[in-house]
C-alpha cells in the first residue's frame, strides 16, 4: 500500500521528534562541566568506602561554609568520589580528561601526581603561589612533594605522614616483652614476632602489608620501610638520580623480599588468605588492632583517625593500649631508624573553569587554623612550620611528637611518572613470596623483567 | 517498483534508527578498534601515538594474558557447557514429570538465583564460600574437612557461582524446547522398546538441537564477559588464579593505566567470542 502524504509526513515528524526527545538529554548533560557556572567551585575529593568514617568530609564542609560567608555569591560544590584508593585514581583521571567532566580542585596523592603531570592533566599553581604569603610556611621537603621535573609546582600539601611499628602493650606483658619496646635491628624485631607467637596464642604476632589486594600500602608501608633500611642508607634503593634510571632488584631488595617470605613462610602474619583480602587496612584499623588481636604492626602515622571521638570506631584508650617503635634498618647500621612519607595536595585541573576560585578556595583551607584543625583531624603531619611549633598542635594528640620528629630522618618515594608501575611490580614480587609460589630469588628476577617493562628498560644494575 | 523516491521515503521512517545506532553503537566500537592500536595511558604520558601491532605483540608474549586466555577457556566450558547447559536440561527434563507443585518451588528458587544483581550474586556466593562461610559451616558441622575456598580452589569457586546464577535461563530455554517435542513420537519411541537413554539420545536431543545450539551460544558468550561476579569475588586473585580476561583487561587498562593494551585484549575477547560462535553456528546449520 503506498502511503498517503499526510501519512508519510505524520511519521517523519514524529521520528524527527523522537530524535530531538532522545538527543537532548545527552546535549543538555554537555553543560554540566566546571566551566558552566564562574560562581561555583567544584571540589573532587576521595571519600571513605567505610561510611562511619566521615572526617574529610566534615572538615570540608565547615570551610565551604566559611568560603560561602566570606565570597558572598559564590558557592562551593563538593563532588566526593566514593571509591578504594585504585579506582578513585582512575575515576579522576578520567575526569580530569575533559573540560565538561573536570572540577576546578582535586585531591591528588603525590604517589601519582608526577604521573597526572606528564599526562598534562594539571596546571602549575607558581603565579598563585608567588602571590601568597603563607607558601613561605610550608616546609622544604613538603614544597618538593608537589615539585614536577619542569621545575614548576603542582600542588598544595595537606600535611604529610610518617610511618613506624605499633605495638600491643597487654600482648607485649603477656609474652613477657618490655613495654618501651624499641628494636634496633630486623632481627629484634621477628625475635619480639616469634616470642609472641610461642607465649600468645591466638594473637596475630606481626602485620607486613603484602601484596597486590594491598595496593601501595603494600609498597609503602611494608616493602619500603625495609628496602630503605638496607645498605649504607645514603642513595635510594629504587632509583639512580645521576642516570635516571630505576635499580634492578639487588641484595638489599632480596633481604627485604627475605623478611616479607619469612614473615609469612613462619605464620608470624595474618593467614596468607587474610593478608591478601583487599579489605586488610580496614580489619586491621578496624578491627585487629582494636580488639587486641595484633601485637605489632608496621603501619603509617594516620592511624588513629579512625579511633577519634565521632569517627566511628571511636577508641580513646588506644594511647595507653598501643606503643610506638622506629623500624630499625636492617643491622641497626646508621641513621637507626627507617621512615617513608608520601602524602596529598590539593591541584587544580588543566581543564578546570574556575582556577582562580579554585586557588582562593586553597587558601581558605590553608589558612594557620583551618590547617591545624585538619591536621588534628586527619592525625597528619603538620608541614607548616607555624603548626608544627604550636604548642597547641604538639599536644592535641598523643604521637603527634613521635611522628613529628621522624620527619627529619624520613624518605620520600621516586614518584616519578613510570612509580606506579614499579609499585606494581613489587607487589607483584611480594604476593609470590608471601603465598610461597616463587623463591626470593626468583621473585627478584621476576621483578628485573617487570621492572624493564614498566619503565621501557631504563634499568641499571647496583 | 524501482522508484527511487519511493525507496528512500520507505527507508526514511528507519534512519533515526540507524543514525542512532551507528553514533552509540557503531562509533565506539570503531573508535574502540582504533584506540588497540595505539599506545593510549591513562596517566603518565603526554602523547599518545599510533603503534601498530605492538599490543597484540605484547599480549602473546604476556605469560599473564596467556594465563587469563587458559581460564576464560576453563571457567567458559566448566561453568558454561558443562555447568549451566547440562544442569539446565536436566533441571528440565526433570521438572516436566514433577507435580506442578515441585514445579513451581523448583522454578521458583532457580529463578531467583537469575534475576538477581550480578554484584548481589556474587556477594552472596563471597558470603558462602569465604573462609567464615556458610559451606565451611556445614563442613564443619559435618565433621568434614574445610578450607578457603576462595583462595584454594578460586576457579572452581567463581565457576560453581556462574553455574548457580546462570542454570535458571537454560533451564528456561530447554523447557520451552521439550514442550515442542510431540508426544506421539516418544510415546511411539517406548511403544517400540526404547529406554530412557536412548530415547534421549535418539529422539529428544535430535528434536531439541537447535535449541541446545542457541543455547549455547547465548550461555558461552554471556560467560565470556562475566566481570562483576568473579570481581567480588576474588577480584581475579589469589595471584592471577581466577584472572579471566575480563578481569586481566580492567586491569591493564584502568589499574596500570594502560588504555590501549587493555583495549587491544578486549579485542582479542571479541576474536575468542567470535571462535565460539562460529562452531556454534555451525551446529545449528546442520540439519538431522
Amino acid at each position: 500500500m503506498r502511503p498517503t502524504a499526510a501519512r508519510f509526513r505524520s511519521t517523519s515528524v514524529l521520528t524527527a521528534l523522537l530524535a530531538v526527545s532522545l538527543a537532548a538529554p545527552t546535549l543538555t548533560a554537555c553543560g554540566s562541566g566546571s566551566g558552566s557556572d564562574p560562581d561555583t567551585v567544584k571540589i573532587s575529593f576521595k571519600q571513605s568506602t567505610d561510611n562511619s568514617i566521615h572526617v574529610m568530609d566534615d572538615y570540608l564542609a565547615g570551610i565551604k561554609k566559611q568560603f560561602e560567608k566570606e565570597n558572598p555569591g559564590k558557592k562551593v560544590e563538593l563532588v566526593p568520589i566514593k571509591a578504594p584508593d585504585s579506582e578513585y585514581y582512575t575515576k579522576l583521571q578520567q575526569m580530569l580528561r575533559s573540560p565538561k567532566t573536570a572540577p576546578d580542585l582535586v585531591y591528588e596523592d603525590t604517589f601519582l601526581i608526577n604521573s597526572d603531570i606528564t599526562s598534562g592533566y594539571l596546571k602549575p599553581l607558581d603565579p598563585y603561589l608567588a602571590k601568597w604569603k603563607d607558601w613561605d610556611q610550608f616546609i622544604d621537603t613538603a614544597k618538593a612533594a608537589a615539585k614536577a621535573e619542569d621545575g614548576k609546582t603542582y600542588g598544595v600539601p595537606d600535611g604529610t605522614d610518617t610511618r613506624g611499628l605499633w605495638f600491643d602493650k597487654g600482648i607485649f606483658e603477656k609474652a613477657g616483652l618490655p613495654a618501651d619496646w624499641q628494636p634496633k635491628t630486623w632481627d629484634d624485631v621477628l625475635a619480639a614476632a616469634r616470642t609472641v607467637k610461642e607465649k600468645v596464642p591466638g594473637v596475630t604476632p606481626l602485620n607486613v602489608y603484602t601484596g597486590k589486594p594491598a595496593g601501595e600500602a603494600a609498597t609503602m608501608q611494608g616493602f619500603e620501610m625495609l628496602l630503605y633500611g638496607t645498605g649504607d642508607g645514603t642513595s635510594d634503593p629504587l632509583y639512580d638520580k645521576g642516570t635516571k634510571k630505576w635499580v634492578a632488584g639487588g641484595q638489599g631488595f632480596k633481604d627485604a623480599l627475605g623478611f616479607v617470605h619469612t614473615v609469612y613462610q613462619e605464620k608470624l602474619g595474618t593467614d596468607v588468605s587474610q593478608a591478601l583480602d583487599p579489605n586488610i587496612q580496614t580489619i586491621v584499623r578496624g578491627e585487629l588492632l582494636p580488639k587486641g588481636k595484633l601485637a605489632i604492626d608496621l603501619d603509617g602515622s594516620w592511624l588513629p583517625q579512625d579511633w577519634l571521638q565521632g569517627s566511628g570506631h571511636e577508641w580513646p584508650e588506644w594511647s595507653k593500649e598501643l606503643g610506638l617503635a622506629y623500624m630499625p634498618t636492617q643491622h641497626g647500621q646508621a641513621p637507626g631508624k627507617v621512615s617513608m612519607s608520601g602524602g596529598w595536595t590539593w591541584s587544580i585541573p588543566a581543564k578546570a573553569g574556575n582556577p582562580d576560585l579554585a586557588f582562593k578556595f586553597i587558601r581558605t583551607m590553608q589558612t594557620k587554623a583551618n590547617a591545624q584543625k585538619w591536621y588534628i583531624a586527619n592525625s597528619g603531619i603538620a608541614v607548616r612550620k607555624d603548626v608544627a611549633s604550636d604548642p597547641a598542635y604538639v599536644k592535641a594528640q598523643p604521637g603527634i611528637k613521635f611522628f613529628t620528629d621522624l620527619v627529619s630522618s624520613t624518605h620520600y618515594r621516586p614518584a616519578y611518572p613510570a612509580y606506579p608501575k614499579v609499585s606494581t611490580a613489587i607487589q607483584e614480587a611480594m604476593e609470590s613470596v608471601t603465598t610461597g609460589d616463587a623463591s626470593v630469588d626468583k621473585a627478584a628476577s621476576d621483578y628485573d623483567e617487570a621492572l624493564k617493562a614498566a619503565t621501557d628498560n631504563q634499568v641499571v644494575q647496583k | 517498483m524501482s522508484d527511487p523516491r519511493r525507496s528512500l521515503a520507505r527507508a526514511l521512517p528507519v534512519a533515526p534508527a540507524v543514525v542512532l545506532l551507528l553514533l552509540f553503537l557503531a562509533g565506539p566500537i570503531a573508535y574502540c578498534a582504533y584506540i588497540a592500536f595505539t599506545d593510549l595511558q591513562l596517566t603518565g604520558q603526554a602523547h599518545s601515538s599510533f603503534v601498530g601491532f605492538a599490543n597484540f605483540r605484547t599480549a602473546f608474549g604476556d605469560e599473564a594474558f596467556l594465563n587469563a586466555v587458559w581460564l576464560t577457556l576453563v571457567f567458559t566450558v566448566v561453568s558454561s557447557l558443562v555447568g549451566q547447559n547440562t544442569l539446565g536440561l536436566a533441571l528440565a527434563a526433570l521438572m516436566q514429570r514433577a507435580s506442578k507443585p515441585v514445579r513451581t518451588l523448583t522454578g521458583g528458587v532457580v529463578i531467583t538465583a537469575w534475576v538477581l544483581p550480578e554484584v548481589v550474586a556474587g556477594f552472596l556466593l563471597y558470603a558462602f564460600f569465604r573462609k567464615e562461610g556458610t559451606l565451611n559451616a556445614i563442613l564443619d558441622a559435618l565433621h568434614l574437612p574445610s578450607q578457603n575456598w576462595l583462595y584454594t580452589l578460586p576457579i572452581l569457586a567463581v565457576s560453581f557461582a556462574n553455574v548457580w546464577r546462570g542454570t535458571a535461563f537454560s533451564m528456561l530455554v530447554y523447557s520451552a524446547a521439550l514442550n515442542e517435542i510431540p508426544k506421539e513420537i516418544t510415546e511411539a519411541a517406548e511403544v517400540d522398546g526404547a529406554g530412557g537413554p536412548r530415547r534421549l539420545w535418539h529422539i529428544t536431543l535430535p528434536m531439541i538441537r537447535r535449541s541446545i545450539g542457541t543455547n549455547l551460544m547465548l550461555n558461552t558468550l554471556q560467560t565470556l564477559s562475566v566481570f562483576g561476579l568473579i570481581w567480588v569475588m576474588t577480584r581475579g586473585g589469589p595471584g592471577n588464579k581466577s584472572q579471566t580476561l575480563p578481569l586481566f583487561m580492567y586491569e591493564q587498562a584502568f589499574q596500570n593505566s594502560m588504555i590501549g593494551y587493555g583495549t587491544a585484549v578486549a579485542l582479542l575477547l571479541l576474536l575468542v567470542g567470535s571462535v565460539f560462535s562460529v562452531m556454534y553456528m555451525r551446529l545449528l546449520r546442520t540439519e538431522v
